[in-house]
Order: C-alpha cells, then structure tokens, then sequence
C-alpha cells in the first residue's frame, strides 16, 4: 500500500512537473531574469538593448529553450548545468507577461 | 629686458633653504644666523628626517626681512605667456602644480589671466576637457602637469586624444638641473625626460633648453597638432627657464604661426576614383571622422547629393546629418553587402566595415560584401602611425588609397565627379536616392517603433530618456556633447542632428573617464557662441572624475546633464557573463566587481555637494520631461545642472 502510494506521489509530482514546465512560474522567471543577468543585455523588460527583444512577443517555450542552449550572434550559449529547461519555462513565462507597448502615433513625442 | 634688484640672500637660495628646512628639519634663517649654521645646529639636534615645527615654518615664513631675496620682474616665464598669447589659444584646463608655478603665476599675473585658468581636480580632467573643447572648436586648447605625477594623471586622456585625433597641447614642468631642485619634492617631481611616458601616443614633443628654443617648438607644436591627422603634442617647461630672468641680450623673437594647408589627394588618383564612383551601381560612402570642421559636413552632403548615394556614418564625429535621406546609418549591413565601390573616408576600422567578426568566443571574420567591390581609401591616419599602441585596427587591404586629410580632398573630388556626371547616369543617380530615401524614412519609422517598447518601465528605457530629451532640445540650439554608444545610440537613431556641433563623437581610446570633462570642455567651447550643451552621462565614467562637477560649479560652464544611472559597468557585467557561460558556471554572480550598489550613489547629492543645481534621483518615466524644462531653465540661467537618473542598462 504504502508503495503504491509513493508511486502515485512519484506520477502526481511528474505530473506537476510537467505542467510547472508547459506554463512555466512567472515569479521564479523574473526572480531568475534578474538573478541570472537576462536584464543585462535584454533590459528589464526584455525589450532588446545590447541583446535582442525577447518580449512582449515570446517564442514557444521549446523553441526558447532551443535558442538559449544554441543561439546565433554575439549572444552566448546557456547548457543545462547553468539554467536548466524548467528555470527557462519560468522566465519566458515571465517574459510573457509584458504588455504591448503602446502604439507610436500615440506618443507625440516620438514622431518629432 | 630682465629687470632684477638684489636684497640680501639669493631668492633660489632663500627657496632651497626654505624647501630643505620642510623635509629635513634643517630651519633655512633665524634672525642674523646664516643657512648654514642653522643647518648644523639642526642636523646635530634633530633627526635627519622629520617635519619641521610649527616655529620653524613661521620663521621660514618671515626670514626676508633680512634675507637677501632676489626679484624677478621678468621671468622667463613671461615670454612664455608671450608666446602662448600669440596663438589662439583660449583656455588653461590645468591642475596647479610647483613644477610650473611660474608659468602658472606669469598667466594669470603677467597675461591677465590669458588664456583663461580653468581650474581642473585631476590632471586627466584637465586634458580630456580640452579634447571636447578641440573637438567643438577645431583648435586645442593648453593644459598643464607636473613632468611625473601629473604626466601619469593626464596619460589616459592623452591617449583618448590619440586615437580619436583631437588637436591638444600639454605642458609639463620639470626642473633638469639636478642642482637646483629644492628638497626632495622636487626630486620626486622631476624626471630626465618627461615627455617620454606619452611619446608613444602622443605625434610630437619637445624638451626646450633655452626660452627662444621654447617659443619655436611652442610654434611648431601647435602647428603639427593642428596639421592632419590633428594630435596631442607635449612640451616640457623647465622650471629654471621659467623662473629666471630673461637675459638681457637674449633679443627674444616669437615666432610667425601659420595654419598649414592640410594634405590633399592628388588630381590624378581623385579622378580615378571619381570615375569608379560615377560608373558605379551602388556606391557607399563610409566615414568615421571625415569632418574634422564644419566644412567636411557641408562637403559630404555635396558628394553625397551628387551621386545620390548611401552614405554610412559610424559617429566618431558628426559627419553627416542623421535624417538625410541618403543617411543609411542604421542599415548598414544591407548596404555595405550590397556595394560594387565603397569610398572609405577616415575611416578608422575599415576591415571591420567590411567584414562581420562572428564567433562566440573567437574572432571568426567574414566578408560581408559582394565578390569584386572596390574599396578606395582617403585617410589621413595612413600619414602617421606609431608602432606600440594598436589602434591601427586590423589591415584592410583596397584598391585604391589616398594618404590624405579626407575633408581637404572632398572638395577636388567633387569637382572631378561633376565633370562625369551625365544626363543618363544623373537619372540612375536620381532613383537610386529615391530607393535610399525610402530606407532612410523606414529606417527612422523602425527606430521609432522600437523606442515604443518598455516605454513606460523603471527604471526608465534609454530610448524614452532620449525621446523626452529631444521633445525639450528640438527648438533650441543643441549640442549633444557626450557618446551615445552606452544608450544604444538612441539620440542618434531618434534625433535630428545636421549641424556639425550636434556631435562630437566618443573617447577614441575608449578610455573610461572622459565622458564627463570631455563635455565640459565642449560646453565651455559652446558657451560663448550660446548653444545649450547636453551630456547623457554614464555613472561609471563620471565616478573616475567627479571633480568635473566641481569645475562646472566653479568656473559657471552652463550645462544640462542627465545621468544614465544604471548603476553598474554593464559592458563588463556582460563580459563576465559571457566569460561565465564559457566556463559553465556562476551565470548569477556576474554582479561582484561590475555594479555600483549597495550603497547606491545618489549623484544629485554629490552635484550639490560641489555646487551644481541638482535634481533626482528619478525613475519614474512621467516625471522626467518636467524635469528636463527645469533643467534647461536652468542652464539658460547660465547654470550646470544635473538630474539622476535611474536607467536600464543600455
């Protein structure tokens, strides 16, 4: 019995697991965005500065963990032993969270 | 001409014996005793080595009275003046320093102050205002160090100069004669040959052994650091030539300055270069500091205008107006890939204009242009390199190469495109700007999305601090005087630069600390012609020169600053970063030794503390604009003025 049960705690966990990864944590992806120095080249925004944008437009998660353990340009490559699949979930869950900016006309200042 | 009346006691040896007195406690006279007694007694009584007593400092102070003193009323340090005066020269951006007194006291006594003192807290302040201030003017102005210790404060921004071809000239006091040092300061303080620590960057120097020899090499340095390529150049004062007398049949002269023509390419060589540009599909022109002066502005948009072609505008001065339609600065790649003629105009990193660099870790470079372009040449830098610094960049081989000063040679070459211009090839000429002028309003539209997004984050984007920056500038007289290169180039990319004032480029040796008295120097360049000057100021830079502020306050130089406070040396953070992920570690410890927390430094009380009006510090983005008028109100007021604040990183 009591092995039966730590079975279904072991297939609960894996299940929970999975879905932690698929929606990814928004709070540890912007605790991990800053603690692992994303901001630096990305901004605290991930609107792109030294580094790309990454935001308010994210990759499908798959994909944005394909290209952080295989980027292209000056960005470096981040394997698995320094930001495992799960942690980038989390920040591109966080990354999602970005709003839209808004919409040039509405900014005169900008159309000077 | 020397004028000198002696009273009882030599006044280098009153000196020498005062200087002596100080550092080994030997006191110089006291009432009818004579140095020498007084030494004995000393030295049989004290140790050899102590501070002197406050009683021996007053006697030192009032031993004259019966000393026999000699007075200098023309010292060759007014010739100096002399000389200095008779060229256009303005400003002292100096620190004072003993090895130079005289020649300090001769400028502010003799000269009235002329050219003006303005008072620097650091030798590499001192230089580095006069690089923004050549780089505003298209003159150099003079600073001044000690031949050791203020020769190595002042080293960074000599090199600064160097690499980024600013016209500036250093004095440094020495004292050669071994015996007349006055006690072991000034043996600390001199040095056999001064100049040599900044010979290796520097185009010129000189060691003047007598004052007529001083004023032909003052002459003939201010001559070659204005000749292209434009350099720092470094003369050595004695002390004792300042301080003595000017012999009475020395029958002094100054010197005759003349501005020399500066090198053009020939007329051969040009035309063959016109005609490749007239027969071209697509030509690019490419220039880093092809307008030395207002001129080479107004000559690259003639050139341009007539071929109606890409123009690329990598910043090192302001070279050529941002929003021209034939402006592809922010579209450079597909240009340059698209080139059959690329005419390099001082251009200083040509390989890397055609080549993307690549790599992770290593430099794995690869052409980015089409097979057969042509690459041609007009730079000045090919008329004088040294060998130990290399700030050459990597060898570009071309087709063609001019060794010459490109804005003297636009103007011929102008001349030879004209003559080739065809009513046929004037019409391909005309739709290919069109073509141009189209990418260049994308290219503008596209910037201006871009700045859209995290418009309304904190801390404040450096897009949104540049916007709100030009909405206040765009109708006044402005003169953006710092890089841009640490705020993603936003100005560049979003304002309406077309003035050759608007800009006046980086460091050169991209040296951290010349931001802040670099701009100064250009705000003091802008002040009499009643521009408003505008620095966005990075933090680390102006934490290697504070006292910038301090001079700003002192001397009233109007100037608006706005800290790009995002408080940490970011492009080392990513260094670090970069560094940690090739090793496959620490990614979340990049932070130890690259930021400037904990305390934050709050930079609107440190500008208060030295003088400078002050406000922030300020993250929240609504509250920036208000901020910015108030600032200008005051700069307007004749006042620096300083608002903190609080940025993304780039």
């Amino acid at each position: 019995m009591k092995l039966k049960l730590y079975v279904l705690m072991l297939a609960g966990f894996g299940l929970l697991s999975a879905q932690t990864r698929a929606d990814g944590n928004v709070e540890n992806g912007k605790r991990l965005f800053l603690k692992d120095g994303c901001y630096e080249c990305h901004g605290y925004a991930g609107q792109g500065g030294a580094g790309a944008r990454l935001a308010p437009k994210v990759l499908a998660t798959a994909n944005f963990i394909k290209y952080v353990r295989h980027p292209a340009g000056a960005m470096p490559p981040y394997t698995a032993k320094v930001a495992t699949d799960a942690e980038l979930a989390d920040i591109r869950a966080y990354l999602a969270t970005m709003p839209e900016p808004p919409a040039l006309k509405s900014i005169p200042i900008l159309n000077q | 001409m020397a004028k000198s009346s002696k009273l009882s006691v030599g006044r280098r040896g009153f000196l020498k014996g005062a200087a002596a007195g100080a550092m080994t406690g030997a006191a110089a006279i006291v009432g009818g005793t004579s140095v020498a007694e007084a030494q004995q007694a000393q030295s049989t009584a004290a140790p050899a080595v102590r501070p002197p007593s406050a009683a021996e400092r007053a006697t030192e102070n009032l031993a004259g009275a019966s000393a026999e003193i000699q007075i200098v009323e023309r010292p060759g340090s007014d010739y100096m003046v002399d000389v200095i005066k008779s060229l256009p020269v303005e400003y002292i951006f100096a620190s004072p320093g003993s090895s130079f007194r005289s020649l300090h006291e001769s400028v502010v006594n003799y000269g009235g102050n002329k050219p003006e003192f303005i008072t620097c807290t650091h030798e590499e302040i001192g230089v580095a205002m006069g690089n923004g201030y050549a780089k505003i003017e298209g003159k150099p102005a003079l600073s001044m160090a000690h031949g050791t210790v203020g020769c190595q404060h002042a080293a960074m921004a000599v090199y600064n100069a160097y690499c980024d071809q600013v016209p500036n000239i250093l004095i440094l006091g020495n004292i050669a004669n071994a015996a007349e040092r006055r006690g072991s300061v000034e043996w600390l303080h001199s040095v056999q040959d001064a100049a040599a620590m900044l010979r290796e960057f520097t185009k010129w120097d000189d060691n003047p052994a007598s004052l007529q020899h001083f004023g032909e090499s003052t002459v003939r340095a201010y001559q070659l650091a204005m000749t292209p390529p434009t350099m720092p150049v470094v003369l050595v004062a004695d002390g004792e030539l300042q301080e003595s007398p000017i012999p009475a049949d020395a029958n002094l002269r100054i010197p005759k300055y003349v501005v020399p023509s500066p090198p053009a390419g020939d007329s051969s060589t040009v035309n063959e270069i016109a005609k490749m540009l007239v027969a071209a599909e697509n030509p690019v022109i490419v220039t880093s500091r092809s307008a030395r002066t207002p001129a080479g502005l107004r000559s690259l948009i003639e050139l341009a205008e007539l071929l109606q072609c890409a123009v690329i505008d990598q910043h090192r001065r302001m070279n050529f107006p941002s929003r021209h339609p034939l402006n592809q600065s922010w579209n450079s790649r597909g240009v340059v890939g698209n080139a059959d003629v690329i005419l390099g105009l001082e251009t200083y990193d040509f390989y890397g204009v055609v080549h993307a660099l690549g790599g992770q870790t290593k430099v794995i470079p690869r052409s980015i242009t089409k097979p057969g372009v042509k690459l041609v040449s007009i730079s000045s830098s090919d008329l004088f390199y040294k060998s130990n610094y290399q700030n050459f960049e990597r060898f570009q081989d071309v087709d063609i190469a001019i060794a010459a000063d490109a804005e003297a040679t636009l103007p011929s070459l102008i001349e030879a495109v004209q003559k080739l211009v065809t009513p046929d090839r004037k019409r391909v000429f005309q739709a290919r700007g069109a073509k141009l002028a189209d990418a260049s309003k994308q290219s503008l539209e596209q910037n201006r999305t871009n700045a859209t997004y995290a418009w309304d984050a904190s801390p404040i984007s450096t897009a949104r601090m540049s916007a709100e920056l030009w909405a206040q500038l765009r109708n006044e007289d402005w003169s953006l005087v710092s890089d841009t290169i640490w705020i993603s180039y936003w100005p560049l990319r979003l304002w309406d630069f077309d003035k050759h004032y608007h800009y006046i480029g980086g460091a050169g040796g991209e040296g951290v600390g010349y931001m802040a008295p670099a701009a100064l120097g250009a705000a003091v360049a802008n002040k009499k012609h009643g521009r408003l000057s505008v620095c966005i100021q990075s933090d680390g830079d102006l934490m290697m020169a504070p006292g910038t502020l301090w001079t700003s306050a002192h001397h009233k130089i109007p100037m608006l600053t706005l800290m790009h406070n995002n408080r940490a040396y970011h492009m080392e953070i990513m260094q670090l970063q970069r560094m940690a992920n090739q090793h496959n570690r620490g990614i979340d410890t990049c932070g130890i030794g690259t930021t400037i927390t904990d305390p934050n430094i709050n930079y609107a009380q440190m500008a208060k503390s030295m003088g400078v009006e002050a406000e922030g510090p300020i993250a929240d983005p609504a509250a920036l604009g208000p901020a910015i008028k108030r600032g200008i109100e005051a700069v307007k007021r004749g006042n620096p003025y300083l608002i903190d604040v609080i940025t993304q990183p780039r």
